[in-house]
């Protein structure tokens, strides 16, 4: 039987809850005999080659890419996962919320203390996605199964919610991987 | 900073000799002298009364009509309320906006007029309603908006719009008020003739014992709302120990369609104060507080001059009524602005000058209430029945009514009925009688109870206003044909997010969500499960919020859930795939399609 497969994307996040899937370690051989995996920076795949049994979501969407390839994983996976805090509630991304766009732009490449930019232009190239006018979290764009928390969330979470979810089985996890203070 | 400002304030603490419990009548006072309280003016108050900055400025931010910032020589507080909306309360703020070119929260540029919202006046039968500068302007229509806006240019003086008076005491010389009392339906307990003192004379005939044995007999229950046994409640205080006691009135009528207490406090106030004297006497307490909600500030001065001529003629005071040993005094504390201030740990600590966040229970007020003495708190109408009770005997109250809930109830009713009004009426009415009586058969829905109550189906109209069945604190909203029922319960949600207090997250934040699924339902793009969705975090707010606020407040939802369900589930559709049709990327991007001047990329799927 083909292995189960499994996506992840890097939306408006810092690439954490990725370096935080790597943290399992040497058990990241045991994860390769259980899954494949498909469209994800772990293997640098860009384009779905087939449908996927999971996505996970680390990030929450600040530009009209985000929501794109949000939108993919919804097509193309069964169950989808917001992982960390951005994915989950918009994150450190979204302290931006509430501040109009044309003040998020200026502060960045115009008026902020460390900017240096002579010409005072805002990034404006035809390629680059057009941000939104504020960070959504993925479940206000996109219907999401589960949320696993955390700053990232540990690499044993990662690792237990995985496992749990191949097998089947009812996902345990101790207190100590749950609580944040 | 500013010696005129010192010295005020100086004077203004002292009069309350410096004590921090009375902060609302010192920043009250000090804002009737300055206008608004100021960063300056928060830290002269905290050193004049040796308390943290925090704590003051804590208390200011707190209430509504606390103001941080100058405001303009009027202030127009618009009812936001249900009753007033359906009266047209849209279109006259609507207008208000054009004709003063501001909007809600907004100050005009000459500094003459501010304009503000505000949750429920109590004017629910003579909306749509304002209140100016603590004057009540009721009956407002999309014509005469134009007169108020010119008047307060010109002069800047709310009473110049008041042309007549109500009927009874509106016209009194102290209150002066174009409100009207509309008493539809006389009763025996409330509003018939009274001999007058005979219930004090009664009570202190008694020993305190025999009072709340007959308050017992009586089976009177609280007409708050939660209908605790009053008898009961004033047992639980007397016995409890303190060298103080303390008997409160909660005047803080603030559910929406509620206006029956306004109405006691200016027909009846000598029934109040009689009850709340007695109540004084069988507890034991020598001090009694009236907690005036802040919207009713225009009865203040009638009120204080009714508790004068109370004084003079010895039924407040030392040794009163001729009794030796029992003294009795009543002051009355203004509220400002708050509905939490309703709920009776919340009514203590806003009288106590602190922040009108309720309480952890226990410990119970009976045992600690105001100033950690023990205290009684009761609904205006229950003190009336009180004074009636002891003025016509424990049996012959107890007869009226049905065997568990005793006496007459005062209803306050408003919405789409030809006679909206109060109404006094036994309890053990069915709400298909109470519709007739109001004229309003062709509901096709009641909101009994106001919003933390329930909204009743024409299913339910054979149910019994009682407390053993549908429960309330007087106030009924009618609700005609045509109405929709579900953008009520998200303006009733909206009224709650607007008076959650802020403490529970629950309630906080629960209350914001169920507004955004109501919002989606409400835009047509609605799905089954958004109703189990809508159930689920109901119930959450309801078991995890620590005070009564919180716990009625997804009533509205909830309630409607249950009585119309068909209404809900029309406007649902069944979701084609998992995207959220609540998100439109259109709209998300249009700033930044407006700012960078280009259209978005075209990704490739």
């Amino acid at each position: 039987m083909d292995k189960p497969k499994v996506a992840t994307a890097s939306l408006a996040g810092c690439f954490g809850c990725h370096m935080s899937l790597l943290d399992i370690d040497d058990r990241i051989l045991k994860l390769i005999q259980l899954v494949d995996f498909d469209k994800s920076p772990v293997d640098d795949i860009k384009k779905f080659t087939d449908r996927c049994a999971v996505g996970l979501i680390e990030g929450g969407c600040a530009n009209e890419e985000n929501v794109k390839v949000l939108q993919d994983f919804r097509r193309h996976c069964d169950l989808l996962i917001a992982i960390g805090e951005c994915a989950i509630m918009g994150g450190l991304p979204a302290m931006r919320n509430g501040i109009p766009v044309q003040e998020c732009l200026a502060e960045a490449y115009q008026k902020g203390p460390t900017v240096h930019n002579p010409s005072q232009q805002i990034p404006n190239d035809p390629e680059l996605p057009l941000i939104l006018d504020r960070v959504y979290p993925a479940h206000e764009v996109v219907k999401i199964d589960y949320q696993l928390p955390g700053c990232p969330p540990p690499a044993d979470t990662l690792w237990e919610a995985l496992v749990a979810l191949l097998n089947g089985k009812p996902l345990h996890l101790p207190y100590e991987l749950i609580k944040y203070d | 900073m500013s010696d005129n400002l010192k010295v005020g304030i100086k004077n203004i603490c002292r009069e309350y000799g410096r004590d921090r419990s009375r902060l609302m009548d010192i920043l009250e006072a000090v804002q009737g002298q300055f206008g608004w309280i100021s960063s300056e003016a928060i830290d002269l108050t905290a050193r004049e009364l040796s308390m943290p900055r925090a704590e003051v400025e804590g208390v200011v931010s707190f209430y509504a009509f606390l103001h941080q910032q100058p405001t303009g020589k009027a202030i127009i507080r618009m009812c936001d309320g249900v009753s007033c909306n359906m009266n047209g309360g849209h279109n006259v703020a609507d207008l208000f906006k054009k004709e003063l070119g501001i909007s809600f929260g907004q100050t005009t540029s000459d500094g003459k007029i501010t304009l503000e919202h505000t949750s429920c006046l109590g004017m629910c039968d003579q909306g749509p309603a304002a209140i100016i500068n603590g004057t009540v302007i009721t009956h407002i229509s999309t014509d005469t908006v134009k007169e108020i806006v010119h008047t307060l240019r010109e002069t800047a003086d709310p009473r110049k719009l008041v042309k007549t008076f109500g009927a009874g005491q509106n016209a009194d010389r102290l209150i002066q008020s174009m409100v009207t009392n509309n008493i539809r339906k006389h009763g025996p307990v409330i509003f018939s003739v009274m001999e007058p003192f005979l219930a004090l004379k009664n009570a202190l005939a008694m020993n305190p014992a025999e009072v709340i044995r007959d308050i017992k007999t009586a089976r009177l229950r609280g007409r708050g709302g939660a209908g605790f046994p009053t008898g009961m409640k004033w047992d639980f205080t007397r016995e409890a120990e303190g060298q103080r006691r303390f008997v409160l009135c909660n005047a803080d009528e603030g559910e929406p369609g509620t206006f029956k207490d306004r109405v006691l406090l200016t027909e009846c106030p000598h029934m109040v104060f009689e009850g709340m004297t007695i109540a004084g006497y069988a507890i034991g307490a020598e001090e009694g507080i009236v907690y005036l909600r802040g919207e009713y500030q225009y009865l203040k001065n009638y009120l204080e001059n009714v508790l004068a001529e109370r004084r003079e003629a010895g039924l407040l005071g030392k040794n009163l009524a001729g009794k030796a040993g029992f003294h009795f005094t009543i002051r009355i504390q203004m509220g400002a602005g708050a509905y939490v201030c309703g709920e009776e740990t919340a009514l203590i600590n806003s009288c106590e000058g602190l922040r009108g966040e309720p309480r952890d229970r226990p410990p119970f007020r009976a045992q600690q209430g105001y100033l950690g003495a023990p205290t009684v708190i009761n609904n205006v109408e229950t003190f009336c029945c009180v004074t009636r009770i002891l003025e016509k005997g424990a049996p012959w109250f107890a007869q009226i009514g049905s065997q568990a809930s005793s006496g007459t109830k005062l209803f306050s009713v408003s919405g789409d009925c030809n006679r909206p009004g109060i109404y006094e009426l036994p309890y053990g009415i069915t709400l298909k009688d109470l519709l007739v009586e109001v004229g309003g058969e062709d509901a096709i829905g009641v909101q009994v109870g106001g919003p933390s109550g329930q909204c009743v189906s024409p299913a339910g109209f054979n149910r019994i206003i009682c407390y053993e069945d549908l429960a309330t604190g007087g106030s009924i909203i009618v609700f005609g044909p045509g109405r929709n029922i579900i953008e009520i319960a998200g303006q009733f949600l909206d009224f709650f997010i607007e008076e959650s207090c802020g403490w529970c997250v629950p309630c906080r934040v629960g209350n914001v969500l169920l507004k955004e699924r109501v919002n989606k339902i409400l835009a047509g793009k609605g799905e089954p499960e958004d109703l189990a969705y809508l159930e689920e975090l109901g119930k959450t707010v309801k078991t995890m919020s620590r005070c009564g606020l919180g716990q009625t407040s997804p009533n509205p939802v909830l309630t409607t859930l249950q009585n119309f369900r068909g209404v809900y589930e029309k406007g649902l559709k069944k979701p084609l795939d998992k995207m959220q049709r609540t998100f439109d990327l259109d709209s998300a991007l249009q700033e930044a399609v407006r700012i960078q001047g280009r259209q978005p990329v075209h990704f490739q799927d």
